[in-house]
């Protein structure tokens, strides 16, 4: 005869070896309670330099929409529709927007020296998810199945050869270069994201320089 | 007894939580911000569209420039072009580039093996030529590697001293089989079939154009074109596109070194722009940690006219 212990209530501790509870333990601890999405700032957030992070964050969103409506026409569709080349040229500018905002919020973090105060992994998570974003929009150039493509990846391969990785990122398969660009390099720059702004909430918005502890 | 002094260090940054705070919606910036962006798309999309240069043809090649493809295919064949003669990862005529003596190319390997004068003479035994095209290739395959470089190399020679370098007007010479596989070639390439031919991956489902485009580079056609819409790699052309359209300037100083000595006239170009941006990119990702690059911010105070508003609260708070 089997016993049926009571069921625990929920939120109950369980044990404490539990993969779930360190997970859960672990997820819930990576932001301060109240500040994954506060209503209130620090009175010193206010400047027009604040714009650009989030600037940045709805350009990259239109840029993977833009990108998803290219995606459902095909490599080849643009080339023969007005509608697809619009769509190629919706998908062109909002990236060209998204690298200008990206471009003056890493500069303004810079002057603002936004690494101090345990903050070095912000930066860091920010700079590789700007260097994920050169890669990408790169991989889309040589995807774009024109004249361009087959000029710049023809331009490309020497670079790529030269430190020896070109048979693994071959430039001039472009089947290859489609799916970089439209898996695994916006995967690791939506990994690289997350992790920069659940930083920058953990952290909160680095105070100005010179208001340090006491003052 | 000598005394030392504590060293002066900065206070920690102080938590941002304790600081006093004012009301912000992130979600309303971030509504606003989204639509900003969709609507400064849609007008520059509307405005400048986007460029779109049709790809070059094999066929657009051979009618263009007929004798670029005749050239390009003799020197497919002496082994003479640039991928012939590359290195790795295409082949071992040369070790390739390497930086401060390291042989990075080198060291990736021969991984994409490619044999120059099959780039020609593949699809030459995959179309259904005629006897005369089947002879010269019988007689092209019973030579000598020797005698096939001689042959493919004179003819090389007689076209480059041939007015225009008109395959037509080429002196007579012992060139074996090497004129009738060119000619043979260029007419492939006028049919259209030559793409199709030089698809890499071996399949119905052809996504590799790895052959086609080495092929292409080899000639001048391609690099000409290019050069007249200023692409060239000596012209910023990394970091530009067709048309007057922005490109790709976030490139900018990885295209900025290939202007500039020692890179501009280096063998070693490629790897050692490779290697200094690789340097420099560190170095922008550690900059937390580089003594001199983080103090910057404090030395040119701009961050004076970022928190401006916050500088005068406490300015006045002092002198209260």
């Amino acid at each position: 005869m089997t016993t049926v212990k009571p069921a625990a209530p929920v939120g109950s501790a369980g044990p404490s070896s539990s993969w779930t509870v360190w997970l859960r333990k672990r997820l819930t601890g990576l932001v301060p309670p109240g500040e994954a999405l506060p209503d209130q700032q620090p009175a010193y957030v206010s400047s027009w330099i604040y714009v650009f992070g989030v600037l940045t964050l709805a350009s990259l969103l239109v840029v993977l929409v833009t990108g998803g409506l290219l995606a459902l026409g095909g490599v080849a569709w643009w080339h023969g529709s007005s509608l697809g080349h619009f769509v190629n040229s919706l998908h062109l500018w909002s990236v060209e927007l998204f690298f200008v905002f990206m471009v003056v919020h890493l500069w303004g973090k810079y002057w603002m020296a936004a690494w101090r105060g345990k903050r070095a992994l912000t930066w860091i998570t920010g700079v590789v998810a700007f260097i994920a974003s050169i890669g990408t929009a790169f991989t889309g150039y040589l995807t774009q199945s024109n004249f361009d493509s087959q000029w710049i990846s023809a331009e490309a391969k020497d670079g790529i050869n030269s430190i020896g990785v070109g048979s693994w990122f071959n430039v001039l398969n472009p089947g290859q270069m489609l799916l970089w660009h439209v898996v695994l390099l916006p995967f690791a720059i939506g990994v690289v994201t997350v992790m920069h702004v659940v930083l920058v909430r953990r952290h909160g918005v680095v105070p100005p320089l010179d208001a340090e502890a006491g003052q | 007894m000598a005394t030392t002094t504590p060293r002066l260090r900065r206070p920690p940054t102080r938590d941002s939580h304790t600081f006093e705070k004012r009301p912000y919606d992130l979600v309303k910036e971030f509504v606003i911000a989204l639509a900003v962006v969709s609507l400064l798309t849609v007008l520059l999309a509307a405005v400048f569209s986007s460029p779109d240069e049709n790809a070059i043809t094999m066929s657009r090649w051979a009618t263009a420039a007929p004798a670029d493809v005749v050239a390009t295919a003799t020197g497919e064949l002496a082994g003479t072009t640039t991928s012939a003669t590359y290195g790795p990862p295409y082949n071992d005529k040369s070790n390739g580039q390497s930086v401060l003596g390291i042989p990075l190319q080198k060291w990736g390997g021969v991984r994409i093996p490619l044999n120059s004068a099959d780039l020609v003479l593949q699809p030459l035994r995959d179309a259904a030529g005629g006897p005369v095209l089947k002879a010269a290739l019988a007689r092209w395959s019973a030579a000598s590697p020797a005698q096939r470089t001689k042959w493919a190399t004179s003819y090389s020679d007689a076209l480059a001293a041939a007015p225009g370098q008109d395959p037509t007007k080429v002196a007579p010479g012992a060139y074996g089989p090497v004129p009738v596989l060119a000619l043979a070639f260029l007419q492939l390439a006028r049919s259209g079939g030559l793409e199709g031919a030089l698809t890499s991956s071996g399949n119905f489902y052809g996504g590799d154009q790895t052959r086609s485009l080495l092929l292409l580079s080899d000639g001048a056609y391609l690099e000409n074109l290019a050069t007249a819409q200023r692409l060239g790699g000596d012209q910023w052309g990394m970091m530009n596109e067709t048309g007057n359209y922005p490109g790709q300037p976030w490139m900018w100083l990885y295209t900025f070194w290939y202007q500039v000595k020692p890179f501009s006239t280096s063998e070693n170009a490629d790897a050692q722009v490779w290697a200094l941006m690789m340097v420099l990119t560190l170095g922008l990702m550690f900059v937390p940690f580089i003594p001199g690059l983080r103090d910057i911010p404090r030395w040119i105070p701009l961050h004076r006219v970022i928190w401006r508003d916050y500088y005068r609260r406490q300015a006045r708070k002092s002198q209260s």
